[in-house]
């Protein structure tokens, strides 16, 4: 019998749809778009009108950019094949070092040095996981109890009895960043003349889905930070470097298949010291806006966890950094709406369902019942809780985005494609 | 005990011991470089040794480490790693706190049915973690951090919403009904030493009896060993998964106890914060043997009970958590370097033992 014989009859192609056989990029712009016409629509209807005020907008983002600097920390250290655990810590340090020298130098000394020290970090963790083969997720617990540790200790060493200090807080920074907004679109100043804010107009007049656009448009491009720029322009670039260079090639070899990359002449260890020491940065970075940015000092427990949920939003954006930035977005959304409005919160409920409701017809339509049923249920539980809850307990908003990575994890595990061999024990040489 | 047996077990230690040196080191260098005496420092520190106050102490708080150790080392076992005592832990405070009081009992049972209803309450919050890794294949790791998160959520939540009761008397302290007297664990020593601390031992002692005595701590060790080998063998690795797990939050349910039916009496936020997750330094520490937890659990306890003692010479305590993460870090590195040693001593062996038989058949 010859092997030809032994394979299996080509399966005939699945008679696709329109949608289905579209351009990705088209697709997904209508995708956005309808999900942009439900939110707008029970905006109308809700009346929450935060819901896409360009104040929510340009709340969400600067609530999700720690997020987003710590998923991609993640992304940096996983697509080399190293778990990181450590983002926690290492933000940890990058907010204790920002306020640091913010106190004493400004700003940008406080994220530049926030930065090194996170480059410092990362290279521990470089030379536990990599050196001596550490378990991946032991060195980052390690990491994680030192950074609580250290940062404590040296609050107390360096701000208590200063002004304006304390053993659990920094004196505030020297010069924080001057929010700037975009001329003539949302009403910035060219010299000394403040442009019309034409954005802001449109908005104002309460379209269905025009204001919404408006509004949205106008929170991308009013109250502006540089270090916010910087830190969206690094998904992009990330992006480009992992899929368009020599270097992405190797990381990704490195977090996939160490050996077939060393049998190529891939350097894997020093790929691995590479992107720790670019994972510590970006994670330090997100530590650092939130006491350089967000606010000007540096408080302990700042960081609140926004290390896991960076965690998180790799697992959730599929290791990708566009979709580390838009589960970043995800998970900021309601911590930023909830700042603005409680109202507004409660309307998310009705998106839910009416998002539920449709997921629950494309089930039934291919005649799987229970999971059709399971959905339309929840949609209606959603429902029922708008109108009964008048707002939702802030602890239940906090743990929302584990528990949506759970859902993810457990449900669309088919989808998620993590680094091969992300987390496993690898030594040069071995296994050829 | 066999010659190898023994060597192996003073390599394991003295590693351990080195790896505690190591840490007060570099710990000695920071106190130095931040302008203060580590000589005075130490000397403060392991003088407190011999106060009666901080010797109970250092008992009393090493109860919760030695069961949250134990809880982590039994799925370490097999390489089954739950980060998520702390989880569990909360869940089961809760839980307890509020089930506890509601229920009539004399003595001795109420405390016992607490405690079951404690590890019931551990066991079923681990269960999730465990269902997602056996049907979903989610990695253990990540799902017990994304659940401790969750707990922490919801734990709070549920006592805001439903369970928690305004103190009269002191009215910024909100906890949940008090548990009436009989649910409360004795103490050995009066407010000194809890109860809590024999239930530890006895952990422990479970523990060892279960892994190194019953058949299925021979099958939790060998899939942990070597995973292929054990499911050829007959082991079901998806039941060893789930009966681990189980085990494991049924321990860590446990773990919040010692403060809840010892010393506080109801459940109020922040209540036995971090013991869960300070069970894992300490496992890894005492290398996931019940000897190694009783000595790192002791230490740990020792640091965090003198580590007052400390602040009276104007050095802050927190430096005990440098050291504890510096002690972690050390371990798992000296025992990464020690084995690598190892494996390349016995390959050289090997290699000298075939080049003389080659020579012999050469011969």
């Amino acid at each position: 019998m010859s092997t030809v014989e032994l394979l299996p009859a080509p399966a005939p192609a699945p008679r696709q749809s329109v949608f289905q056989r579209m351009p990705r990029h088209r697709r997904a712009m209508l995708l956005s778009l309808g999900a942009l016409l439900i939110v707008s629509v029970v905006r109308v209807f809700t009346e929450a009108d935060d819901l896409t005020s360009s104040g929510t907008v340009s709340a969400t983002i600067r609530v999700s950019t720690p997020i987003l600097l710590a998923g991609l920390a993640g992304l940096w250290a996983e697509r080399a094949g190293v778990v990181n655990i450590g983002i926690e810590g290492m933000m940890i340090v990058g907010s204790w070092l920002g306020g640091w020298a913010a106190w004493h130098w400004g700003s940008w000394a406080g994220i530049g040095i926030a930065m090194l020290g996170g480059v410092l970090v990362g290279l521990i963790h470089a030379v536990a996981t990599v050196r001596f083969n550490v378990d991946h997720v032991v060195s980052g617990i390690a990491i994680n109890i030192l950074a609580a540790g250290t940062t404590e200790y040296l609050s107390i060493i360096a701000f208590k009895g200063q002004e304006g200090g304390g053993e659990s807080q920094s004196p505030p920074g020297k010069k924080g960043f001057g929010s700037f907004d975009m001329p003539f679109l949302t009403g910035g100043n060219i010299g000394s003349w403040k442009t019309p804010d034409i954005l802001g107009w449109i908005e104002n007049k309460g379209i269905v889905l025009i204001s919404d656009m408006a509004g949205i448009a106008k929170g991308f491009l009013s109250d502006l930070y540089l270090p916010t720029i910087l830190a969206l322009s690094l998904v992009p670039f990330t992006a480009w470097l992992l899929w368009r260079t020599r270097f992405g090639l190797r990381m990704r070899s490195s977090g996939e298949s160490p050996q077939a990359g060393e049998s190529l002449g891939v350097n894997i260890a020093r790929v691995r010291y590479q992107a720790l020491a670019v994972s510590g940065a970006l994670a330090a970075f997100g530590g650092a806006y939130l006491s350089c940015v967000l606010t000007n000092t540096y408080r302990q427990g700042q960081t609140g966890g926004r290390g896991f949920i960076g965690l998180a939003t790799t697992i959730f954006g599929n290791w990708t950094p566009f979709g580390v930035l838009r589960g970043a977005v995800l998970f900021g959304f309601p911590e930023a709406l909830r700042l603005r409005s409680d109202d507004a919160v409660m309307a998310l409920f009705w998106v839910g369902a009416i998002l539920l409701a449709i997921l629950s017809v494309r089930f039934f339509m291919k005649a799987r019942v229970v999971p059709g049923v399971v959905s339309l249920g929840v949609a209606a539980l959603c429902v029922y809780t708008y109108n009964v809850v008048d707002a939702v307990p802030q602890n239940l908003v906090a743990a929302t985005p584990y528990a949506l990575t759970l859902i993810v994890l457990g449900a669309a595990r088919q989808q998620l494609r993590p680094p091969a061999h992300a987390g496993m024990p690898w030594r040069p040489g071995e296994n050829h | 005990m066999n010659k190898q047996k023994l060597q192996r077990m003073a390599v394991t230690s003295a590693s351990s011991i080195l790896a505690v040196f190591v840490a007060l080191a570099i710990c000695a260098v920071i106190l130095l470089i931040t302008g203060k005496d580590p000589i005075k420092a130490y000397s403060t520190l392991f003088g407190a040794i011999t106060e009666r106050n901080v010797q109970l102490d250092t008992l009393n708080r090493a109860t919760p480490l030695f069961i949250s150790a134990a809880a982590v080392a039994i799925g370490f076992k097999m390489n089954l790693f739950n980060i998520g005592v702390e989880g569990q832990m909360r869940v089961a405070l809760l839980t307890t706190a509020v089930v506890g009081a509601a229920v009539k009992l004399p003595a001795p049972l109420h405390v016992l049915f607490c405690l079951v209803v404690a590890m019931a309450a551990g066991a079923a919050w681990s269960s999730i973690a465990a269902w997602l890794k056996v049907k979903r294949g989610v990695n253990e790791v990540i799902s017990t951090i994304m659940l401790n998160f969750i707990a922490l959520g919801v734990v709070a939540w549920a006592f805001d919403e439903f369970f928690r009761v305004e103190s009269e008397t002191e009215s910024l302290l909100v906890k949940t009904k008090t548990l009436p007297e009989s649910a409360w664990m004795p103490d050995i020593v009066d407010r000194r030493l809890n109860g809590m601390f024999i239930v530890a031992l006895l952990v422990l002692l479970f523990f060892w009896i279960l892994v190194w005595k019953t058949k299925f701590g021979f099958r939790l060790r060998a899939s942990g060993a070597n995973g292929g080998a054990a499911r050829v063998t007959g082991v079901n690795p998806k039941r060893m998964i789930v009966i681990a797990m189980l085990i494991s939050g049924a321990l860590a349910g446990l773990v919040g106890m010692r403060s809840l039916l010892g010393d506080v009496h109801a459940y109020q936020n922040g209540l036995a914060e971090q013991q869960g997750f300070n069970g894992i330094a300490v496992a890894l520490l005492g290398r996931n043997h019940p000897v190694g937890i009783l000595f790192s659990g002791l230490l740990f306890g020792f640091l965090s009970a003198a580590s007052g003692q400390l602040q009276l010479e104007d050095i802050p305590k927190e430096i005990v958590t440098i050291m504890q993460g510096i002690i972690v870090f050390a371990v798992v590195i000296i025992n990464g370097a020690v084995k690598r040693y190892d494996e390349q001593r016995i390959q050289r062996k090997a290699a000298a033992e075939l080049e003389r038989q080659h020579e012999v058949v050469a011969a």
